[in-house]
């Protein structure tokens, strides 16, 4: 048995997306800037595809820009609208201290260049309120950019209500939409979106290659110069096949989110009750404001790497933000954000479920994990010191 | 590749001498839930020999893994065999950790020192305070102050 549960990490391309590349994978090889016709025809495609992903956002084709991933919109969404901010002498930017490292290592590249940063504190629910970013824009805001929802607690953001109190203060406002895109609706005009960044891989479209919708009137500065490519903003020839798939999975997954909605957050739901059985474990974000797929857990007395390590003998692929699977010595800043001290940060489970999840898995994955989380507290000396009483138990 | 050998698999996934004894003649403890990982190696010695170990592992695969086996590698060893075990000779027995993991073994080590310095000090057994000088002195327990 093989369940994939990390479909926050990546998700496995839909067969729709992969039939819609290759057509540009053999015979439609031209440069979309060759003005022959083997050229027009790619060069026909990237028109299309530019239109469809707009229609999916409810933006227009021109606002549009192909990326080569999430994380370089990101950086080009931050980078624009802090020049053009810094323009009119504005060079303050607002965003919270749980968003993905594209955006937080965009920032403190740009606080290196004078900028200064706020990152709102999220609270324990994983959630930012539109009154704290009101109160936190000074005449000086250039940028608010806060996540749609987060990668690793799934918790989703008042995104429409943040976008009308930067509208009323004329502030330009980003979201990192590459979890949500897909899974949950968004149409930039009516929540108030001036920025957005996605990743088509996250919903069943290739990796490599993201969109990034600028509203019309905001400067794009380059992150790759080159030529006219993208209207000059983005030079490169561009990735069609790749440009193609994205945009044929973003469309399958907008078409189809109310069934998926409905069929995945019971089967969620369901996870998250089970899980919860489990003695002194805490979901991290919040109940209901949270992404489709998204469960994630605090387990005491344990570490996350070895859950990760026995979930995968028993078939489960999940992921962890403990500092062992990291590689560094602190835990996730996302759980540590939310307010986990370290000792539980460290026996942290992200389980992404996608919609081809049956029932049955379900219920396989509750068994596993509770198997995996005793058979690490029967040999975890920590957890013999929380259940003598030696030490007190935080969860 | 793996992240992990495939020793360091076999003895994360079939672990060895898990589990604590009751009236243990040393008892060491390294590490901290702050930083991820706690190792508690019990040791039962009988004329110098270490007839029985085992270890209690709070922490990622290479940990429990190079608790298993440095406990294999004292268990019917003397006590002065047992204080010139190395992280490497641990860490080479497992076939390698990854450099981010080696501390892993330092962990092992340690715990094993402690366990045994533990024994000195339960039997008046006197010894060269440079021994152990150092072991296990960052490991010290971060109080939190929870709400």
């Amino acid at each position: 048995m093989r369940i994939y549960a990390d479909n926050g990490a990546t998700t496995q391309m839909s067969q729709s997306a992969i039939n819609a590349m290759i057509p540009y994978l053999g015979e439609i090889y031209g440069n979309p800037s060759s003005l022959h016709s083997v050229g027009q025809r790619a060069n026909e495609a990237l028109t299309d595809a530019r239109e469809r992903v707009a229609k999916c956002l409810g933006a227009k084709p021109s606002e549009i820009t192909f990326t080569g991933g999430g994380s370089e919109a990101d950086n080009q969404a931050i980078i624009s609208a802090a020049y053009f901010g810094a323009r009119k002498g504005k060079k303050h930017i607002i965003s919270t201290a749980f968003e993905h490292h594209a955006v937080l290592h965009t920032l403190k590249k740009l606080e290196k260049e004078g900028f200064s940063v706020t990152l709102l504190d999220v609270h324990e629910n994983g959630i930012v309120t539109p009154e704290q970013v009101a109160e936190a824009i000074t005449d000086d805001t250039a940028l608010v950019t806060i996540m749609y929802a987060n990668n690793e607690i799934g918790s989703i953001q008042p995104i429409k209500e943040i976008g009308a109190v930067c509208r009323e203060k004329g502030v330009i406002f980003h979201t990192d939409a590459v979890q949500a895109a897909g899974h949950v609706h968004i149409d930039v005009v009516d929540q108030n979106i001036d920025m957005l960044s996605l990743a088509g891989h996250k919903f069943h479209g290739p990796k490599g290659v993201g969109a990034l919708y600028c509203k019309r009137g905001i400067p794009l500065t380059n992150i790759i110069e080159g030529g006219a490519q993208e209207r000059g903003k983005r030079g490169g020839t561009e990735n069609i096949a790749a440009i193609m798939g994205m945009a044929q999975a973003l469309e399958d997954a907008c078409a189809a989110i109310d069934e998926y909605q409905a069929r995945l957050i019971p089967l969620r739901d369901k996870l998250i009750a089970g899980l919860e059985e489990i003695p002194h474990s805490i979901l991290n974000g919040d109940r209901t404001h949270r992404l489709p797929g998204n469960v994630n857990f605090c387990f005491e007395g344990i570490e996350g790497e070895s859950m990760l390590l026995l979930l995968d003998d028993k078939g489960i692929c999940a992921s962890s933000g403990s500092a062992c699977t990291s590689g560094s010595l602190d835990p996730s800043h996302v759980l540590l954000a939310i307010g986990r001290v370290h000792d539980i940060a460290h026996g942290s489970l992200r389980l992404t479920i996608g919609d081809d999840i049956t029932e049955e898995e379900i219920d396989y994955i509750i068994k596993s994990v509770k198997e995996v989380v005793e058979y690490l507290r029967n040999m975890s000396p920590f957890w013999r010191d929380l259940e003598s009483g030696k030490r007190k138990h935080i969860i | 590749m793996a992240l992990y050998s495939e020793k360091v698999m076999d003895h994360f996934r079939n672990p060895r001498n898990v589990g604590i004894i009751e009236n243990a003649d040393g008892i060491g403890e390294v590490g901290n839930p702050v930083c991820g990982d706690i190792m508690k190696i019990y040791l039962k010695i009988d004329d110098d020999i270490i007839t029985d170990v085992k270890f209690e592992t709070f922490g990622c695969g290479s940990a429990i893994a190079s608790s298993s086996m440095a406990t294999e590698m004292i268990k019917g060893r003397s006590v002065s065999e047992a204080l010139e075990l190395t992280n490497k000779a641990v860490a080479e027995a497992l076939d390698g950790l990854p450099a981010h993991k080696l501390h892993c073994s330092v962990l092992a080590e340690e715990a094993i020192k402690l366990a045994l310095k533990d024994y000195y000090d339960k039997n008046g057994i006197e010894y060269d305070k440079e021994m152990f000088a150092g072991i296990g002195e960052d490991d010290e327990i971060v109080e939190h102050s929870i709400i």
